[in-house]
């Protein structure tokens, strides 16, 4: 089959591999119809998440059709035939933390889970396609993939949608709302949104179905910020002002948001010596992450405010102002999607027509042109929101 | 991490800084624990013994006298009972102990412990139970006159309000001399403790999710020449990048 394999930093290549196998009895194979590439992808494709390993077969995002399940998946949960869309976190479903609905945290799927405790004392979940340290999946940037624990993650879909509306199910859509989750919106709050990437997008809309009065938010791209605006959000272009946290304090009679968001993660961008600083010390080494949005948000929050971080960090962040984070009596939500608490009632919502998810495609390629559309996403080229693959189709027919 | 090579490196597998700065106080607490725990005169005087070996043994060079100790505990989303039965049907045990290839029954409470050790060299011990009771605990040593002298004890406890079972394994092995010492250390020598983690977790997941989540076999892209040369060289070894957290990965990966 066709598969987006990471070569090395900056280096994504096509790659015809052997189709994946049923190796637990648990398991099952899908045979993918939609693919997508993240934004969290391109930290891997920038190569700044560690355990990467040449070959390593890419994505996240995806659904598809059940064409062979493992001895132990019971046909009431998943048969062959059945339309699924993929959750990007693997459970088991059985151990304590799957049980407390905290799925992204399974004890039981990441079998490389000693390398995620060395730097994080736990490991999370395993997660498809993201690294060795999270299990080492192949992903679902190809052709068929293997799901494991296929009896508990894959959401089945309808005949008669199609898959652009749902395919975010697979991440983006319950990530963004996860995060308006963890802003813990009460009715009339104001919410900062950093990142109008197609997380914060959903994050936006999410706010507002969670009762928020008021959605800012915050990028330097403007078809990004045109997008935020349909969806509702005033919008700061940061690169237009002297400074976020005061062009904030101005929008809100000085009180500040009630919960900011960071909606950006490691990479972020800024236009300050700080970020400079950052910049270096990432190049070297130094740090893993660039926490620019992220102080930020701790700055701008208003006294006993919520800061909630959908975007991905990997490691080690400098000079995180808490000082302003203790005395000011903030909260700090975050963590991976906790994927099946969201997929159900999110797919009801796209059933009611209160939101069509697809908005965000910016690109629909075929799996052929995935290299270059890494690029053109990760440097914000012509215009890329989302890139939606398909794996079937031939280059010549794009 | 070379000793693939050549049986000098036993020296530096055994004197293994990590292991050699945590061993003291854990030898000495597990052996005394574990010496109590049998109730017996050799009991108590395994547990006099602890507290000396520990401080002396670790602190000599490798020599025959050396013991492999290995601790561990885990949750597991169980009860005491479905616990202790999974794990008291030893026959069972090379399922989740990968570096186990059998385990038979020899007699009424004795068993013929066969594990894989490296380039075909076998390591074998009969071992009997020497003390349990139902759903609380298992205690067992090497018969003597067995090529291995090993002890150990597995422990079920419920853990508070419903959260399962804690169950806690101690497990130590002589240093046996020649080629078996070199199998034992190879198995157990670099990071005992961690080839024990990785047996309870695994348990714990065939317990609670009725298998063990892996990914060996399934498809990847080309592989670096180097990638493809240290796998061969060590296929546990994980596979680094020339990242700063090539230092976390240096860890060994010991699943036997």
């Amino acid at each position: 089959m066709k598969a987006v394999c990471w070569m090395g930093t900056n280096k994504m290549s096509v790659e015809n591999v052997p189709d994946p196998k049923i190796l637990n009895p648990r398991d099952a194979i899908v045979r993918i119809t939609s693919t997508c590439i993240c934004g969290s992808d391109l930290h891997l494709y920038n190569g700044l998440i560690p355990t990467m390993e040449q070959g390593d077969i890419m994505g996240h995002e995806f659904m598809g059709e059940v064409v062979e399940t493992g001895s132990a998946v019971q046909p009431e949960k998943l048969k062959v035939g059945d339309r699924v869309v993929v959750p990007f976190t693997i459970a088991c479903g059985r151990c304590f933390f799957c049980q407390q609905k905290l799925w992204s945290c399974c004890e039981n799927s990441n079998p490389n889970y000693w390398i995620a405790e060395k730097m994080m004392g736990y490991s999370p979940s395993g997660l498809f396609g993201y690294t060795h340290m999270m299990g080492g999946y192949a992903g679902g940037q190809a052709q068929y993939a293997r799901v494991p624990f296929a009896d508990v993650g894959p959401l089945k879909i309808p005949q008669g949608i199609p898959d652009d509306k749902v395919v975010f199910l697979s991440d983006i859509f319950p990530t963004g709302y996860f995060g308006a989750v963890n802003c813990d919106i009460k009715r009339g709050d104001t919410v900062a949104i950093w990142g109008c990437g197609p997380v914060g997008q959903f994050a936006i809309r999410s706010a507002f179905m969670l009762g928020a009065e008021r959605v800012i938010a915050i990028d330097r791209f403007s078809y990004r910020l045109e997008m935020a605006e349909q969806g509702g959000a005033e919008t700061i272009n940061y690169e237009e002002v002297d400074d976020v946290v005061q062009t904030l304090k101005d929008m809100t009679a000085n009180v500040g948001p009630d919960s900011c968001m960071d909606a950006v993660g490691m990479e972020a961008h800024g236009d300050n010596p700080m970020y400079a600083l950052d910049r270096v010390k990432q190049a070297f080494k130094l740090e893993t992450d660039r926490p620019i949005v992220l102080r930020q948000c701790i700055q701008a929050c208003r006294k006993g405010g919520t800061v909630s971080v959908p975007g991905v960090y990997s490691g080690f962040a400098d000079t995180i102002p808490m000082g302003a984070f203790m005395n000011k009596g903030l909260t700090m939500k975050t963590g991976q999607t906790h994927m099946m608490n969201f997929m159900q009632p999110l797919l009801q919502r796209i059933e009611k027509g209160e939101i069509d998810p697809s908005f965000v495609i910016s690109h629909r390629m075929p799996i052929d042109s995935a290299p270059q559309m890494y690029k053109t996403f990760r440097d914000k080229q012509d215009r890329c929101t989302k890139v939606v693959l398909d794996p079937w189709a031939t280059a010549t027919a794009a | 991490m070379n000793e693939n090579n050549s049986n000098t490196n036993l020296s530096s597998v055994v004197s293994n800084r990590a292991w050699r700065q945590s061993a003291p106080w854990i030898a000495g607490a597990a052996m005394a624990a574990f010496g109590l725990s049998r109730r017996s005169k050799s009991g108590l005087a395994l547990a006099a013994a602890g507290g000396a070996l520990a401080y002396a043994g670790w602190r000599a060079n490798t020599s025959e006298s050396d013991q492999f100790l290995a601790r561990g505990s885990v949750l597991l989303n169980c009860s005491p009972q479905e616990a202790y039965q999974r794990y008291r049907n030893f026959e069972d045990l090379p399922k989740f102990m990968f570096h186990l290839e059998s385990v038979t029954k020899i007699g009424e409470r004795q068993y013929r412990w066969v594990a894989l050790g490296p380039v075909g060299i076998p390591i074998q011990w009969d071992a009997e139970i020497v003390d349990e009771r139902e759903n609380e605990f298992i205690s067992w040593r090497s018969l003597p006159g067995s090529e291995l002298t090993a002890a150990g004890s597995v422990r079920f406890e419920k853990a508070p309000s419903g959260r399962g079972t804690i169950l806690t394994a101690i497990t130590h092995f002589d240093h046996p001399a020649g080629k078996l010492g070199y199998a034992v250390a190879k198995l157990f020598g670099k990071v005992p403790n961690f080839v024990m983690q990785q047996d309870l977790r695994r348990f714990k997941a065939l317990i609670e999710a009725g298998e063990i989540a892996t990914t060996e076999g399934q498809p990847h892209g080309p592989r670096s020449l180097k990638a493809a040369a240290l796998k061969l060289a060590d296929p546990d070894r994980p596979l680094a990048r020339s990242a700063p957290m090539s230092e976390i990965l240096k860890q060994q990966r010991r699943t036997a």
